[in-house]
């Protein structure tokens, strides 16, 4: 059951052969049994986690179900969940109760899937390790001395250790994809505005976007289904016609045209890696694909432009976590002005404030132009590489991560290290483009490795197409970590 | 470049984040080391590129001037940190 | 004053647009609701939320730009304006920076003078812009233990700030100015006006310099929610700068707020540190575009405009300029003017004069706006008509107007129910003249004798003992024929 995939799920608990109750108890279990050691819940419910399994198993047994009726689903805890504790990762929100549901929570709801908990991730997703978190790092599952990579390093961390079906993640810089790799799962960051972020607490406005994290691109495929759509309540939002993601899984790729961007395969990258990602590009000409030499000239400024931009939508949308409304409030202050630098300095981890500090700064008098305009005249350059290169290939492939997973505290007093472990991701989310990473083998200490699939805009099928056909001949996905008990 | 450590007491003042004198320094060389990084991008011409805000090419959709929202003042007010006769307080506020 | 000074003022009005939602939220906009009660999720910027514009809002915005002459943006973009505030939930307002919805227009203005010799006379005044915002929530200063209460039900009502040029050189141009504003937004239906409750706020930048020289150091007169505060604002604020300048000293910027009790202006306590706004495009919301057919249905939607009137009752219906402005000062005068004149065409200096007279008076008399005004413009009109046929004289009809204020009724109703009609009966007036120059002997001498002014006392007589009835211009000439011809 564990190994089983969503469609399998999907089918046994149509089939009777399996309640959703009992299937949500089973992950439960597992939770309270390995959760300790890794820590990639913050919050569970198990009372309102079963009674979403009985509705669920209502609707099963009167025939209204949906693909995802009953199964089990980790929600970052980015998103607002009504009645939830939705921390961010963050003290700030420490004891925060969410009053409505995300988007996306919504989404999920609606098709009658469990939400299982919530699950860790750096503070305010700002992050590759997932040490920022005020409720402490997570282990990744491959080895209990690495990090599971973030911001969504809970539910990467969940995916692989089989504590849940399968997990949302959102993704600013890398942070669906480089957990996914450093997790050896699959992970689907959408095109700009295919899922609504009503809900999702802000990091990055202009960058932020939620997806799934599952087992395989076939998971993927019905998790977006259920995710993606039109939401008035967000003006970035799409109004598109809803599509079957999962539409296009069987074609075959022949004829398919890769794109290697020469600035993805430099010195960079660990040899492992390189292996790995050399190896999967050839199973891709197996299976008919041509390789396209091209190249993203300016992608090499992508970390800078992105820790302009992001800094600085960051600073802004963090203002409003100012000890008035909710969150935390400092105990003792002198004034107004005491309250807020108390409420903040304590509420915030020393990343989070970083941050606020670099966006604060370019968008202060006198810098605007130098830093925050051009980092937004280079993003349409950075974006502008990806446009040209769409027109000799349909799909481009590269690592996702420069290295496998790094030990706990291995990058801790160097964030500028830490940044660039982001350098393959970040310049999908400033152009916008959808973006994935699917295991692609193992390299030192036997860690997982993540190719990533980087599409034009809106060919999220396409792209689950191709990783789903790679996963048809290769077993990468399937592996576990040991130590888990699966 | 080289940032000081009253340029980081204005930017923390401004982002409303108190800081100590070990916590200014430690910031200071930090940002420093980022700027260093982001320094890179801004030797490279960009005469004539229109910045880029958003990630797609689309203008802003309207909603219709209809009231929709139901008071719940009663659950919003549950998780703030003190309220009184349907107030939040805060600090006296000085104008 | 040893030397003149000149003053400079430029206003910049906050106006509340009249919609039902706010402008990023689908809460109600609605005054005095119980504290917070309509303050939703957005409003009290929750984690996760976002905003989503209201077409209402725009659609005011657009309005006020045709009404200026402004050219509207075909692509305006909201900005962040990032500043801590407890009645600013998001850390930052919403409002527009570089490319403003509403660019330059002009608002051309009637002022009054001050002098009573001097003309009133018309000055245009530039608009450098008018942008879309949200607005604030509200501090309660009262005692909660020493500390404040903020109440969030104004967040997010959506604002058209209006910005003019420093065009203004009185605190009568100010108010003038202002009035204006107040009156075209109102006609236009895009604010409701109401001063009392801060739909229409006024900030206003004082200097002063020596005629010639460059502009002075200016402060900023913040919240001015009355015009009679304003004059007294200004006044204070511009003897004040005189005088620190005259006493050597010199004008620091500054925010200031005006002490209505104290009739003073003072410097605000909280933060002059530097602001630094931290404006950038806000990445939740998209370019504002604005279509031809938005503009179009924008313009059509568009009532006949205060100028474009007096221009017409100037020209058409030969008014004075001065009734005119009288006429065109609110929508709801104008607007009852011409429904008058429908029900008695053509009688256009007539109704004109009873609205700027009699109308006028007692609305001032009881305290009344016109919006309150108990006659109807179809009872005018019914009263006029009967002036000009001759059924009632000029007193009658005063006396009708009196009666129709206070109990209703219309003219022919009352007419005939106090017996005011008019004597036009010849026979019946001869009788009367006859017995009057028999009884007065003396003065028909002394008048046939040279003495012209005593016409008056005759009519006066003659209308007396008509019980005010006769038809005056029939009175006039059988008066005069048996006054100078004994016939």
């Amino acid at each position: 059951m564990l190994n089983s995939s969503l469609a399998q799920l999907g089918a046994a608990l149509h089939a009777r052969k399996i309640s959703s109750v009992e299937l949500t108890q089973l992950y439960l279990d597992r939770i309270a049994a390995h959760n300790p050691s890794l820590n990639a819940y913050i919050t569970t419910n198990t009372e309102t986690s079963l009674a979403q399994a009985r509705q669920a198993d209502l609707l099963l047994a009167n025939g209204n179900a949906k693909p995802l009726t009953g199964i089990p689903i980790a929600q970052k805890d980015i998103f607002c969940a009504k009645g939830w504790r939705t921390t961010c990762g963050s003290k700030i929100l420490e004891n925060f109760i969410a009053p409505y549901d995300a988007h996306v929570i919504e989404q999920f709801n609606n098709a009658g899937a469990v939400n299982l908990g919530k699950t860790n991730m750096d503070e305010f997703a700002m992050g590759s390790s997932n040490e920022t978190s005020y409720f402490g790092p997570v282990n990744n599952p491959w080895d209990s001395g690495a990090v599971p990579g973030g911001s969504s390093g809970g539910a990467a961390c969940a995916v692989a250790a089989r504590l849940c079906a399968a997990a949302t993640g959102t993704d600013t810089g890398g942070s669906i994809r480089q957990p996914a790799a450093l997790c050896g799962i699959s992970g689907l960051k959408p095109t700009y505005g295919v899922c609504s972020r009503y809900g999702m607490i802000a990091f990055a406005s202009s960058l932020d976007q939620a997806g799934p994290m599952g087992r395989s691109a076939e998971d993927l495929a019905l998790l977006l289904n259920v995710m993606a759509g039109f939401d008035e309540r967000d003006s970035t939002s799409l109004q598109r016609a809803k599509e079957d993601y999962a539409r296009d899984l069987a074609r075959p790729l022949n004829g398919l045209r890769i794109g290697l961007p020469k600035e993805f395969f430099t010195e960079g990258m660990g040899s492992d890696v390189a292996k790995a990602v050399d190896a999967a590009i050839a199973e891709f000409k197996k299976l008919g694909a041509t390789i396209v030499d091209i190249s993203l000239p300016n992608s090499r400024l992508s970390v800078p432009v992105y820790y302009v931009l992001a800094p600085a939508e960051a600073s802004s949308n963090l203002s409003r976590f100012d000890g008035v409304r909710y969150g935390y409030r400092a105990q003792d202050y002198a004034d107004l002005a005491d309250m807020y630098e108390k409420s903040r300095a304590q509420g915030f981890g020393a990343e989070v404030k970083r941050r606020i500090m670099i966006g604060t700064y370019v968008l202060s008098h006198g810098y605007y132009d130098a830093y925050y305009l051009q980092a937004q005249k280079l993003r349409r350059l950075i974006a502008q590489d990806f446009a040209d290169a769409f027109k000799q290939c349909d799909v481009i492939m590269g690592p996702t991560s420069p290295s496998t997973a790094f030990k706990l505290g291995e990058k801790g007093d160097d964030p500028v290290q830490m940044y660039l472990s982001d350098i393959y991701t970040i310049a999908v989310n400033l152009a916008g483009l959808p973006g994935m990473s699917v295991p692609c083998g193992f390299g030192s200490g036997g860690l997982p490795v993540g190719l990533q699939i980087i599409g034009d805009y809106f060919a999220e099928a396409r792209m689950l197409n191709v990783a789903h056909q790679y996963q048809l001949s290769t077993d990468h996905h399937d592996r576990a970590p040991k130590n888990i008990g699966v | 470049m080289s940032l000081t450590n009253a340029d980081v007491l204005k930017i923390a003042s401004l982002a409303r984040i108190a800081m100590n004198e070990t916590e200014i320094e430690a910031a200071r060389s930090q940002l420093s080391g980022i700027f260093d990084l982001i320094a890179e991008m801004q030797a490279v011409d960009t005469q004539g590129v229109t910045p880029m805000s958003h990630a797609q090419d689309v203008s802003q959709r309207l909603r219709e001037d209809m009231v929709t929202e139901a008071d719940q003042r009663e659950l919003f007010q549950s998780i703030a940190p003190q309220v009184e006769a349907g107030l939040y307080l805060v600090p006296q506020v000085i104008e | 004053m040893s030397m003149q000074w000149e003053i400079v003022i430029g206003l910049e009005v906050h106006t509340q647009l009249s919609t039902s939602s706010k402008i990023f939220s689908g809460a109600s906009t609605s005054f005095g609701a119980e504290p917070n009660t309509q303050a939703c999720a957005v409003d009290l910027a929750l984690p996760g939320v976002l905003p989503v514009l209201n077409r209402g809002a725009v659609e005011r915005a657009i309005k006020f730009g045709l009404a200026v002459g402004a050219a509207i943006a075909p692509r305006s973009v909201f900005a962040r304006k990032n500043y801590f505030y407890p009645d600013l939930p998001k850390g930052y307002q919403i409002s527009q920076f570089d490319l403003p919805v509403v660019g330059q227009g002009a608002l051309t203005i009637q002022v009054e003078a001050l002098s009573g010799n001097a003309k009133p006379y018309e000055k245009t005044v530039r608009i450098t812009r008018a942008h879309l915002e949200e607005d604030a929530g509200k501090s309660l200063h009262e005692d909660f233990h020493g500390m404040t209460g903020i109440d969030l039900n104004r967040a997010g009502t959506p604002l058209l700030e209006i910005v003019s040029e420093p065009d203004m050189r009185s605190a009568a141009e100010a108010v003038a100015y202002a009035k204006a504003l107040h009156s075209l937004v109102r006609w236009i239906g895009i604010c409701d006006g109401n001063m009392q409750e801060g739909s229409f706020r006024c900030d206003v930048n004082v200097s002063v310099r020596r005629p010639g020289e460059p502009l002075g150091t200016r402060r900023e007169i913040k919240n001015l929610n009355s015009f009679k505060f304003m004059q007294q604002a200004i006044d204070y604020e511009v003897q004040w700068q005189i005088d620190t300048l005259e006493n050597g000293g010199k004008i620091q910027q500054a925010t200031v707020l005006f002490d209505p009790g104290k009739g003073s202006t003072h410097a605000m306590r909280s933060k002059e540190e530097a602001h630094d706004y931290r404006y950038f495009p806000d990445p939740d919301l998209l370019p504002l575009d604005i279509t031809p057919a938005m503009l179009e249905q924008a313009r059509a939607s568009l009532p006949e405009l205060p100028q474009a009137k007096r221009a017409r009752y100037t020209s058409e219906y030969g008014l004075t300029l001065y009734d005119a402005g009288i006429l065109t000062a609110s929508r709801e005068i104008a607007d009852f003017f011409e429904a008058a004149l429908d029900e008695a065409p053509g009688q256009t200096r007539l109704c004109a004069n009873w609205i700027t007279g009699e109308v006028s008076a007692q609305l001032n008399r009881d305290g009344m706006e016109m919006v309150q005004c108990p006659i109807t413009p179809r009872q005018l009109g019914g009263l006029l008509k009967r002036i000009t046929d001759g059924t009632i004289s000029n007193s009658g009809a005063k006396e009708v107007f009196r009666i129709m204020w206070s109990e209703g009724g219309d003219a022919d109703a009352i007419i005939e129910a106090k017996g005011l009609k008019q004597v036009s009966d010849s026979g019946a007036i001869e009788r009367i003249v006859d017995e009057i120059i028999a009884a007065n002997t003396d003065k028909v001498a002394e008048y046939r004798g040279g003495k012209d002014k005593l016409f008056g006392f005759f009519v006066g007589l003659a209308m007396k003992a008509s019980k005010g009835k006769a038809n005056p211009a029939q009175l006039n000439e059988i008066l005069k024929r048996k006054l100078v011809d004994g016939k």
